[in-house]
């Protein structure tokens, strides 16, 4: 088993004792809460006349079903409206912060806890979503739960869990121009698989992941579990603490030191010990696509679908691709750039910026999303919101949007989409038939430009 | 609160193939606009039994609509958290799930429920051997880690802290939880800066 790595020091501080059955009673430090997993937790507890336990370790926002054109209430889609009117109402009864529609604070759970400084190193964070592990950039054990847990956490901020075993993936050296944080992510995902994971806890770690802004790191982290992987984190350093440094819920004044003293206490010893190593270079990184209907689907820009055989026909027919083609050049209908993988400022600050003066490919529809209303301020102050519109895509407000599809941005038939989320599976985006391509925001953005699957080195 | 003692499963089985399938899959995202997951049986793998326009497409969890063992094949229930998978499949009547091999949270949110997941390499033999005997009662007994159909015998591997909580009748821990008060109260102070 690991040894002296940050999982194993939050880990051994977190214990609250050995349950009966031998699982490890562990002490939650914050739940994040949403409209989606949250109203059976608060029923469960009503019928068993159970009390939330440490409400101000409880942070509730609306994201899933939000309708990102226009938040004026009651929503059009009335089960959106009861949906947010119960998570209102569980807020209030009970005590917890919610950060609502109205408080400019609200956005995508796993965008808003990072965003407030509510996500910190060496805590352990839970949240009714698979993507929780975004919280593990800042040094943090985040992982998904279901809605039974929910309730345990609630009830008692506590819950019954086993011991991950610890996979460190080093990736060193600079990333080719045009290869950005997601292509990274696609490219472990494709290696390792979609359930090399399963049982593990991945530390991503090497020069590269140094080298990158905690925006990058969250994207990283966020799709640990599309490896299998219900953990990924990266130790806290400098860029970390910078980070956090006056944001609303981080420690101020005197507590500031100690804490970044105790944060710092939490990363990986020189000594730790892991039970596995993967080492990649970054210079073989390319932008990645995927071609199927599953992450590790995937392929570098410049190379083509692979060929038809019984792992692949299942994908091949349902994407409606031709194998041992290239995915380059591949029409498209729509383009979706957002989501807790990609709906950070320096997302669409990087697009922009190429963007700029530009249109979109006649005949598609192109999407922009704001992760957050903090994101959706910060990004018209620079101005990006002008340079989208004019471009041709549409504008947001924060929310999961067309990730998911809970909401009114759905893919409608067989469409296919560019999209810059997390999930390609079939029906993800909405439509039974609809049709997902993953891939980074420069990708998106340059598919948006031509119509077709593009290259952004040879487009900008 | 007291909870069964889940030991031995008995029922007919239903062979759902493929290998990676996602919780989006055993539920779509739309069906979730909902407050309790009492009414969600009905959307269980919605769009693989209904096409565009609702007619059945004639799935194998309609076909055999009395089995109660869904048997498919590796990292099942993979992708996003949502307990209304396994709250779908168990309101559908599915009470346990024989896979190659299982997605983690997936497995948890089930074994929460008293849905017990069964991971045994043998799973795509005893899935063509259902097809071809979908009447043949399958019985899987936990606390000796086998399968048995008949004559036919399979053994599985079953983590033992789930295998535990499953005979013992602690496979809700919520009970456990709520045991150490005082512990939690101490150790929350001690985590404060």
């Amino acid at each position: 088993m690991a040894k002296n790595t940050l999982f194993n020091k939050i880990w051994d501080s977190h214990i609250v004792k050995t349950l009966k059955n031998g699982q490890t009673q562990i002490f939650i430090d914050l739940q994040f809460l949403h409209e989606v997993t949250s109203p059976q937790a608060f029923g469960m507890l009503r019928t068993l006349n159970l009390k939330v336990a440490y409400p101000n370790r409880n942070f509730a926002t609306v994201d899933h079903i939000i309708p990102t054109d226009n938040f004026a209430r009651p929503f059009k889609d009335p089960l959106a409206e009861k949906m947010i009117a119960e998570i209102e109402k569980n807020c209030k009864e009970n005590n917890i912060k919610y950060f609502g529609t109205d408080t400019g604070e609200q956005g995508i759970v796993h965008i808003i806890g990072p965003e407030r400084g509510l996500t910190q190193p060496g805590m352990i964070i839970v949240c009714g979503d698979s993507h929780t592990a975004t919280h593990g950039a800042f040094g943090s054990l985040a992982f998904g739960i279901g809605t039974s847990q929910v309730r345990n956490v609630l009830a008692t901020q506590t819950l019954a869990f086993n011991p991950l075993k610890i996979r460190r993936i080093n990736v060193e050296g600079k990333l080719k121009k045009g290869v950005y944080a997601k292509d990274v992510i696609l490219h472990i995902i494709r290696l390792l698989g979609v359930n090399g994971g399963i049982g593990y806890g991945y530390e991503y770690g090497g020069s590269t992941i140094d080298n990158m802004t905690m925006d990058e790191r969250m994207t990283i982290c966020n799709m640990s579990i599309e490896g299998g992987a219900r953990i990924g984190y990266i130790n806290p350093d400098q860029t970390t603490f910078d980070y956090l440094k006056d944001r609303d819920y981080a420690p101020k004044g005197q507590d500031w030191e100690k804490a970044v003293a105790k944060w710092e206490s939490f990363a990986s010893g020189n000594d730790a010990v892991y039970d596995d190593i993967v080492n990649i270079k970054a210079e073989d990184i390319k932008p990645m696509l995927t071609w199927g209907i599953t992450p590790e689907q995937a392929i570098a820009i410049d190379e083509n679908i692979p060929e038809r055989n019984a792992q692949t026909a299942e994908a091949l027919d349902y994407m409606m691709l031709e194998s041992s083609k290239p995915l380059k050049g591949q029409k498209i209908d729509i383009v979706f750039i957002g989501s807790c993988t990609n709906g950070r400022l320096s997302d669409f600050e990087e697009i922009a910026k190429y963007i700029k003066g530009k249109k979109i490919a006649k005949g598609i529809r192109a999407l922009v999303v704001p992760g957050s209303m903090q994101v959706k301020r910060e990004a018209e102050k620079l101005g990006l919101d002008k340079i989208f519109i004019e471009a041709g895509f549409e504008w947001r407000e924060g929310g999961c949007s067309m990730c998911l599809a809970m909401n009114a941005d759905k893919l409608i038939g067989d469409q296919l989409c560019a999209s810059t989320s997390n999930r390609n599976f079939k029906g993800r985006q909405g439509s039974p038939r609809g049709r997902t391509i993953l891939m980074s925001p420069l990708t998106a953005a340059a598919t948006a430009l031509t119509g077709k699957i593009s290259d952004p080195l040879e487009i900008f | 609160m007291s909870l069964e003692k889940i030991n031995k499963i008995r029922g007919k089985g239903v062979f759902v193939t493929g290998d990676d399938i996602d919780t989006d899959r055993i539920i779509p995202a739309r069906f979730m606009k909902c407050i309790t997951f009492d009414d969600l049986g009905q959307y269980a793998f919605y769009d693989v039994r209904f096409n565009d326009k609702n007619e059945s497409l004639n799935h194998p969890l309609d076909l055999h609509r009395s089995s109660t063992i869904l048997i498919s094949g590796s990292n099942f229930g993979c992708g996003s958290s949502r307990e209304h998978a396994p709250q779908a499949l168990y309101h559908w009547g599915i009470r346990a799930i024989i896979a190659e091999s299982f997605a983690e949270i997936f497995f948890g949110n089930c074994t929460t429920l008293g849905i017990p997941c069964i991971a045994t390499k043998q799973a795509k033999e005893i899935a063509l051997y259902i097809e071809e005997n979908p009447t043949k009662e399958i019985l899987i007994d936990i606390e000796n880690k086998k399968i048995s159909i008949e004559e036919k015998s399979f053994n599985f591997e079953i983590p033992e802290t789930t295998r535990r909580a499953l005979i013992d009748g602690e496979w809700d821990p919520i009970a456990l939880l709520l045991e150490s008060k005082e512990e939690i109260k101490k150790l929350e102070e001690s985590l404060k800066l």
